[in-house]
């Protein structure tokens, strides 16, 4: 019972973070309803995870590993995305990526 | 039960406010609450390990690199941010999330009754390994290979943050150089708290083999101490390009793949223990992985080089 | 002896409880940011501190207890150096960091 609730609740989150994710304009909200699907998808793993608790165990130990090296996997990629953004204003002059409306001018020149 | 329910509350609460906040600051601050949140979650679902990770590594690390990425942002006085789409869009995109989490909700409730689980033959090996701890087992003995290949993904992605340094700075020192002000808290804590937050990360590491916790936790904890010490401003942050640190970053994964390649000669597969020296060979490995990924997870943070290195 | 040892659990994580929730009300009452980082951190000290109390009955050894006891002390050093770094920062006058 408490199993389920959480993942309705990991459901809940991933529709969230999906939402927040196509709405928002700004990179950085789209790198936190990202982490938000992360998050809900973990949620899901640890319910699997509960519910196969069996021989003195709280809980299957392997969907748990799983969600050890996920978590760890996201962090690293959330810091490649923040470095990428971090590089945006300096490459591009601001901060945010180009609507969808015709440019207004001629693309970036590459740098190199 | 209410207090599940309760905190199932909360943390949808703090999602929406995640998600509907105006400011970026206010959405990453209720970020860095909702992975707290949810480190109490996995303790309710009986998973302190994975409690400990998310509230160290998903809500400390990634909180502090958020709240880093946006106030510099901020500072930029980027104002212009596009427009949000219109309320056809929104709803369109509504629209679409709906069926998603309906779809996710379906599948926790149709999950196979009676849960299947490998809880039996994980508990049956662990002998075998000398671990008292069935993550762990399945961390550094079932799956470690998938423990490899993880740390070997950090470690490029340190590679890619790297590269993102403009070519002035190439090779030079991620991050701003900060003063350090003898008078100022910060510098008091960071002298306080880093002694004690060393010994705590070794500590769970170490008890890692028989109760929660393990190498990534630690490490975690470890790294955490250092950012604090380069952000008092204590120590500064060493050149990309230094080959002490570089050998440091390595020395994990290396001694991961070299023993995994013993492994062929003692049982004839990769990563392959025998019983009597399992115990010694996961220590030979989680030593300098521990090191190695507190490098990594430091310097993920620190950022790109922004500073040419002295001559 | 359990009965009186839990009873007094109760009671102290209860009046923990009532300082944090005095706590939270002076975050959203106070009209600034320096009076509401003074309500935060002295209930929550306070607070934590009478909840680390109460479950100190519950523990099954010295060590257990003595680990609780330096989770409120780390608490109290954290949120103390924050609030000061955070005060700093939001002083009025100053020019916003």
């Amino acid at each position: 019972m408490t199993a389920a609730l959480y993942g309705l609740c990991s459901a809940a989150l991933v529709g969230l973070g999906l939402y927040g994710f196509i709405v928002h304009p700004e990179p950085l909200r789209k790198i936190l309803a990202f982490n938000l699907i992360g998050g809900g998808a973990f949620l899901l793993l640890g319910v699997v995870a509960r519910r196969g608790a069996a021989m003195g165990f709280g809980g299957d130990p392997v969907p748990q590993a799983l969600i050890i090296t996920g978590l760890v996997v996201a962090f690293a990629s959330t810091a490649v995305a923040v470095a990428l953004l971090l590089c945006l204003p300096r490459e591009s002059g601001r901060a945010s990526l180009p609507s969808d409306a015709p440019a207004e001018s001629a693309p970036d020149e590459g740098r190199h | 039960m209410a207090s599940d329910l309760g905190l199932a509350v909360l943390i949808l609460g703090v999602s929406v406010w995640t998600i509907a906040a105006r400011d970026t600051f206010a959405a990453v601050v209720g970020f860095i609450a909702y992975g707290l949140l949810l480190a109490l979650v996995w303790v309710r679902l009986a998973a302190p390990d994975v409690a400990l990770t998310e509230a160290a590594l998903g809500s400390g690390l990634t909180g502090g690199l958020l709240l880093s990425a946006s106030t510099r942002l901020r500072r930029g006085e980027i104002t212009a941010f596009g427009d949000k789409p219109p309320a056809t869009s929104r709803l369109a995109a509504a629209v679409i999330c709906i069926p998603v989490a309906a779809g996710v909700a379906e599948v926790v409730l149709l999950l196979p009754e009676p849960p299947p689980t490998l809880a039996a033959s994980a508990a049956a090996n662990m002998p075998s390994t000398g671990l008292g701890n069935p993550v762990t087992a399945v961390l550094m003995a079932y799956r470690a290979i998938d423990t490899l290949l993880e740390v070997v993904v950090v470690l490029i992605a340190l590679l890619g943050v790297w590269s993102l340094a403009s070519d002035r700075v190439w090779g030079g020192l991620p991050g701003l150089r900060y003063r350090p002000d003898p008078d100022s808290p910060l510098t008091f804590i960071a002298q306080l708290l880093v002694p004690v937050g060393i010994l705590l990360g070794i500590h769970i590491f170490w008890i890692g083999s028989v109760a929660p916790g393990g190498e990534f936790q630690g490490a975690t904890i470890i790294a955490a101490m250092w950012i604090l010490t380069m952000l008092a401003g204590l120590a500064d942050a060493p050149a990309v390009s230094r080959r002490g640190l570089r050998l440091l970053l390595v020395a994990g994964p290396a001694a991961f793949i070299a023993i995994g390649l013993l492994g062929f000669a003692m049982t004839g597969a990769f990563l392959g223990y025998p019983p009597d020296y399992a115990k010694l060979l996961i220590l030979a490995i989680e030593v300098p992985l521990t090191l190695s990924i507190a490098g990594m997870l430091g310097l993920l943070v620190a950022g790109p080089p922004r500073r040419r290195m002295e001559r | 002896m359990t009965l009186a040892l839990d009873a007094l659990t109760i009671l102290a994580v209860s009046s923990g409880a009532v300082f944090f929730l005095a706590g939270t009300v002076g975050l959203l009452r106070f009209p600034d940011a320096l009076s509401r980082l003074h309500a935060l951190t002295k209930a929550d000290n306070l607070g934590l501190g009478l909840i680390v109390f109460g479950l100190l009955f519950q523990m099954k050894g010295p060590s257990a207890a003595l680990k609780l006891v330096s989770v409120w002390l780390l608490a109290l050093l954290a949120g103390a150096t924050v609030a000061q770094l955070i005060a700093h920062a939001a002083r009025p006058g100053e020019p916003r960091q």
